[in-house]
């Protein structure tokens, strides 16, 4: 394209304004935010509720069982609009500091966000420890190591390796699951499009150009966890590599 | 028992779009799949490049992103479609790109590229061999993808295939945000108005999670059926 064509162009075009640009920065901070809490509080919560989930007893795997089933089996934007619609009717909570919280729409949307991917992440965990080599659980239990130490060690690294694939695949998810937040009147990368496009009627620039930030947002991130997974895996790299 | 306040027969005809919304982007997501699949091992340079670029970007992108491109950028092309009949033909043409066509739209094309992968895979798991006898009895690149190819790969590619159905299934609750009564608008709209947020959301969440624990068994009972005659390892 001749670079006149170009300059024609932006200076004809009303859309790709300094301002509608700033709604769509402050979006994709809104976004990455949101995403970004979402993941770190699941991973948290997911680690303990994964060996809790491999337990023996029935009576403590099993609720978890049951949180990861009822939340994997279920519509996210379900889960959103239970949490966002349902907590100004807990009776009371408007006189309490949790109203202030909750009354923004950022909050409801963390909360089902996080509960939904702590239970995918629950069960990517659970399934790389469960598939951890006997002999590497035998040789630490010879060389006389407690649970806790074995755990720590042994069985909680190896399983890293062996989920940061499908981990990865999950963040690329929950990243473009977000999107769901822009229902609940939070102005993520997808309510800033909806906004700019309800304002000029212009779907293809409004939702290219946000179509455009999401693949770059994933592109960083799958470049970011292949940096992790090759680092995590560098001692199966060929010698002298 | 359940008090639904008269949503009961919206809430069920809700329920039937669902369904409905869900099989025929299966079907889509399927043939695109294969068409993707075949595209991706083919010899050609541009089928590959096309395919490729087909899955990417489709990963890439949000698929609710990707549903109000279609639904609102759609109904501008077919208004700028109509237009153009109308000054050239004299004609009038117009359709409204109702949500339904657009959800199946969406979800099929996404669900597609999903499915190129897992039919890529499948593909590639059928032995060689297999490939090699069919041509030593002189069967034909069709007839060999047919008889033999095919067959040989849905056995592998039907994990796969459940899980995206299962993603696919809760996808589908999204076309509710551009204006399909489904299951999900209907129970929005009933919560509002009542005032009930946890006596319409939660039946929902329990119709979605039925069909997804049914879905599970089925494909376990399919997975049985098409891995008959093989021998298990361990």
């Amino acid at each position: 394209m001749p670079p006149d064509f170009i300059a024609a162009w932006l200076n004809r075009n009303e859309i790709f304004t300094a301002m509608t640009i700033m709604e769509y920065w402050d979006g994709m901070v809104t976004t990455v935010q949101l995403v970004f809490l979402c993941l770190i509080i699941g991973l948290a919560f997911a680690v303990p509720l994964a060996i809790l989930r491999t337990v023996k007893n029935p009576f403590v795997s099993g609720p978890v069982w049951l949180y990861t089933y009822i939340f994997r089996g279920t519509p996210l934007l379900i889960q959103l609009y239970i949490i966002y619609y349902g907590v100004a009717q807990i009776p009371g909570i408007q006189e309490t500091f949790w109203w202030e919280i909750f009354r923004e729409p950022f909050y409801p949307a963390l909360l089902a966000f996080t509960l939904n991917t702590c239970a995918y992440t629950t069960e990517i965990i659970r399934g790389a420890i469960i598939s951890t080599p006997h002999g590497e659980i035998e040789a630490a239990k010879a060389y006389g190591m407690n649970w806790f130490m074995r755990m720590r060690r042994i069985v909680l690294p190896s399983a890293a390796r062996r989920a940061v694939q499908a981990y990865s695949n999950e963040v690329i998810f929950m990243l473009h699951s977000s999107a769901i937040a822009s229902v609940v009147t939070i102005v993520d990368l997808t309510g800033a499009a909806r906004n700019i496009y309800s304002r000029f009627y212009a779907p293809f620039d409004a939702f290219i150009f946000v179509a455009l930030c999401y693949m770059v947002l994933t592109f960083i991130l799958v470049f970011v966890f292949r940096k992790i997974e090759n680092h995590l895996l560098r001692h199966q790299r060929p010698a002298g590599s | 028992m359940f008090d639904l306040k008269g949503y009961g027969p919206e809430l069920l005809s809700g329920a039937v779009v669902t369904i409905e919304l869900a099989f025929l982007s299966l079907a889509l997501a399927l043939v695109l799949g294969l068409i993707g699949a075949a595209a991706k091992l083919s010899n050609s340079r541009v089928a590959v490049g096309v395919a490729t670029t087909y899955t990417t970007l489709i990963r890439g992108v949000p698929d609710l992103v990707m549903m109000l491109l279609f639904y609102y950028g759609g109904q501008v092309c077919v208004n700028m479609l109509s237009d153009y009949i109308w000054d050239t033909y004299e004609v009038d043409f117009f359709f409204q790109f109702n949500p339904f066509i657009s959800g199946v739209i969406t979800i099929g094309l996404i669900f597609g590229a999903y499915m190129t992968e897992t039919f890529r895979g499948a593909f590639l798991a059928v032995e060689t061999g297999q490939i090699e006898a069919a041509r030593a009895y002189g069967f034909s690149t069709w007839h060999t993808f047919r008889r033999v190819m095919v067959p040989q790969m849905l056995r592998h590619a039907l994990p796969g295939i459940g899980n995206n159905w299962q993603v696919l299934l809760k996808t589908t609750a999204l076309v509710s945000i551009i204006g399909l009564t489904d299951m999900v608008r209907v129970a929005e709209e009933a919560a509002k108005a009542e005032r009930m947020p946890f006596h319409f959301f939660i039946p929902v969440a329990f119709v979605y999670l039925a069909l997804t624990a049914g879905s599970e068994l089925f494909i376990k009972w399919l997975d049985k059926r098409a891995n008959a005659g093989v021998i298990q390892e361990s």
